[in-house]
């Protein structure tokens, strides 16, 4: 699984997306990062809080989770990199492939999968630790220890994450003296470096000011080419605004799990949903 | 109310000072008589011929071997238990580690004495083919012991405050919880450990009734940790009982005493200190 970086000639990375699985070829025709999930289900202890949830995440386009707060928007998401593993006490039920591989089962290690599959979350988390070290964090644990290659990487990443300009002459300096937008888009960075399929963004600008949120909206466009993202957001005009499919949650009542109510191009969900939950859930948010 | 808690902070301030106050007043004599200089220069300790003779360096040597035996202990095992209880233990584990922790800070020193008489004393003694088992090292262990539940408390705090953001971030980027730890969480501790060594080695410094029992109490330069040693607060413990007050031996053991309240007074700032730095940092 090696992926080449380039620069291209305007000096803007491009991360070609090119990994010789050979099976990925044959099970998605050549994109890869591509999610299926299968009648999947996630209980904390006794509490069910999401049940058979089945959807595709196409590669290499941006998908939105949207639904009310508490219907397990961020529970989902974390199924697709195994971070639920991390909590304890998570069961996750069904069958999640990325490129037609099995994620959930024994062979799959979470070690693996998460630099498959890297994550942005609510709040900016940078290590406390220098810009640069904060970017080559992931390639350091792939093995990387070669000085250039670490730094054409961290160039290219930040560059990527568009932060590149405001950083260049100050790679020393300690991640916590940046604004908190700059600080989302160093972690973006830090996620892009271990050079991962997909992406998972859990309301990644929800703590950030409009002009910050541009920018990584921004961002985000300039990375579908190379890389699938699935976010969640809260904001109905960024869902609509960024995102090529969406999928909506829901969880009627406290007894009853969440279920995925619809999934589909943005376009239409958001002019002619097949679902009146649909419907107003998102006029309502529109207001 | 808000009254009584004011003069009770005040009340604390004003003992610490009155502490120090009566302290220098008391190693008036010594710093006149015997001179600061060479109190704190000449290895002979003779306090009761005539003259008596008073070099503090076998003294403050003697300490110092104890307790950096005692750091070497305390260090390692303490942070070691703490990474194991933030990081890697259950609640349950976690609920019971802390009460045994609890009862080990309780036990008296004098039954670490004890412990340390009926098991270290002979152990070391075959260990290293000694005549006496009562050594720096045999010492330095015991108080080692003795701290490591300040050492463990405090890192565990340290550890703990570290957001958990952070450790999500690192295993979000394919890191075991291991490589999460050392590479993330410790440092991001740092400081807090730091302090904890630090109060860990105050506690260490001003321990008296273990080491008296177990160091063999010779008041020579020692050449190693192998050898007997008397430190500051077994010599204060151990001659007090019999100097003429007011004499010249009273005053110098009130001068051991500044020496190890301005060294610890400078290790418990400095630890508070970082510790405060910690605190600040987090707050964002
Ligand atoms: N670690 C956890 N332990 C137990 N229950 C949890 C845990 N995390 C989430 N839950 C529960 O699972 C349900 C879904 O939570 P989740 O955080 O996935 O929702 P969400 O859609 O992301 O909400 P929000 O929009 O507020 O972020 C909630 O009822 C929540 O209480
Ligand atoms: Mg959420």
């Amino acid at each position: 699984m090696v992926i080449p970086m380039q620069l291209s000639a305007d000096g803007g990375a491009v991360i070609t997306a090119v990994r010789d699985a050979e099976y990925t070829a044959e099970v998605t025709g050549g994109a890869i990062g591509s999610f299926s999930l299968t009648d999947v289900s996630v209980a904390y202890g006794r509490d069910r809080v999401i049940e058979g949830v089945t959807m595709d995440v196409p590669a290499h386009a941006v998908t939105a989770l949207i639904g009310p707060s508490g219907c397990g928007k961020s529970t989902l998401l974390r199924c697709l990199n195994r971070m639920n593993d991390e909590l304890g006490n998570v069961h996750v039920g069904g069958r999640i492939t990325l490129d037609g591989q099995d994620i959930m089962g024994k062979a799959m290690d979470p070690v693996e999968l998460r630099m498959r599959v890297g994550q942005v979350f609510q709040r900016p988390n940078p290590f406390p630790m220098s810009i640069f070290d904060n970017v080559a964090y992931g390639p350091r644990t792939q093995g990387i220890r070669s000085r250039t290659e670490l730094s054409d990487l961290v160039e290219a990443t930040l560059r990527s994450s568009a932060l590149w300009d405001e950083v260049k002459n100050s790679l020393k300096k300690h991640a916590f003296e940046l604004s908190g937008g700059q600080q989302q888009r160093l972690c973006i960075a830090r996620a892009l470096a271990t050079r991962p399929e997909v992406i998972l963004m859990d309301e990644p600008a929800s703590a950030l000011d409009p002009i910050s949120t541009q920018q990584i909206e921004d961002t985000i466009a300039a990375l579908k080419s190379s890389v699938t993202i699935v976010i969640v957001t809260h904001n109905m005009q960024q869902a609509a605004r960024i995102s090529d499919k969406t999928a909506f949650m829901l969880r009627e009542s406290l007894e009853a799990p969440a279920f995925l109510v619809e999934m589909g191009d943005t376009k239409r969900m958001f002019t002619n949903p097949e679902d009146t939950r649909t419907e107003s859930y998102i006029t309502g948010r529109f207001g | 109310m808000r009254g009584l808690i004011y003069a009770c902070g005040w009340l604390a301030i004003i003992i610490l000072g009155a502490i120090a106050a009566f302290l220098i007043h008391n190693s008036v004599r010594a710093i006149q008589e015997a001179g600061i200089g060479t109190m704190l220069s000449t290895t002979a300790w003779y306090p009761t011929s005539s003259p008596g003779k008073f070099g503090l360096l076998p003294l403050i040597v003697g300490s110092l071997y104890v307790t950096g035996v005692a750091l070497l202990v305390s260090v390692p095992v303490g942070v070691g238990a703490a990474v194991f209880i933030s990081e890697f233990s259950g609640r349950r584990v976690k609920d019971v580690m802390k009460t045994i922790i609890e009862f080990m800070a309780a036990v008296p020193s004098v039954v670490y004495g004890l412990i340390g008489v009926a098991v270290l004393i002979p152990l070391v003694k075959d260990i290293f083919a000694l005549d006496s088992g009562m050594t720096a090292l045999t010492g330095g262990v015991v108080l080692g012991i003795m701290s490591i539940p300040t050492v463990i408390t405090i890192s565990e705090d340290a550890l703990h405050a570290v957001p958990a953001d952070l450790r999500r971030g690192s295993a979000a980027l394919g890191n075991t919880r291991w490589q999460t730890t050392y590479k993330v969480t410790l440092p991001a501790a740092g400081s807090g450990i730091f302090a904890a060594s630090m109060l860990g080695l105050g506690r260490a410094i001003g321990e008296t009734m273990a080491v008296l029992m177990l160091t063999g109490n010779a008041a020579v330069m020692p050449a190693s940790v192998l050898e007997s040693v008397r430190t500051m607060t077994g010599t204060i413990a151990a001659e007090m009982g019999e100097v003429v007050q007011g004499g010249l031996h009273y005053s110098v053991l009130f001068a051991v005493g500044l020496v190890l309240f301005i060294i610890t007074f400078a290790i418990n700032l400095a630890a508070d200190l970082v510790l405060e730095r910690q605190r600040k940092r987090w707050r964002r």
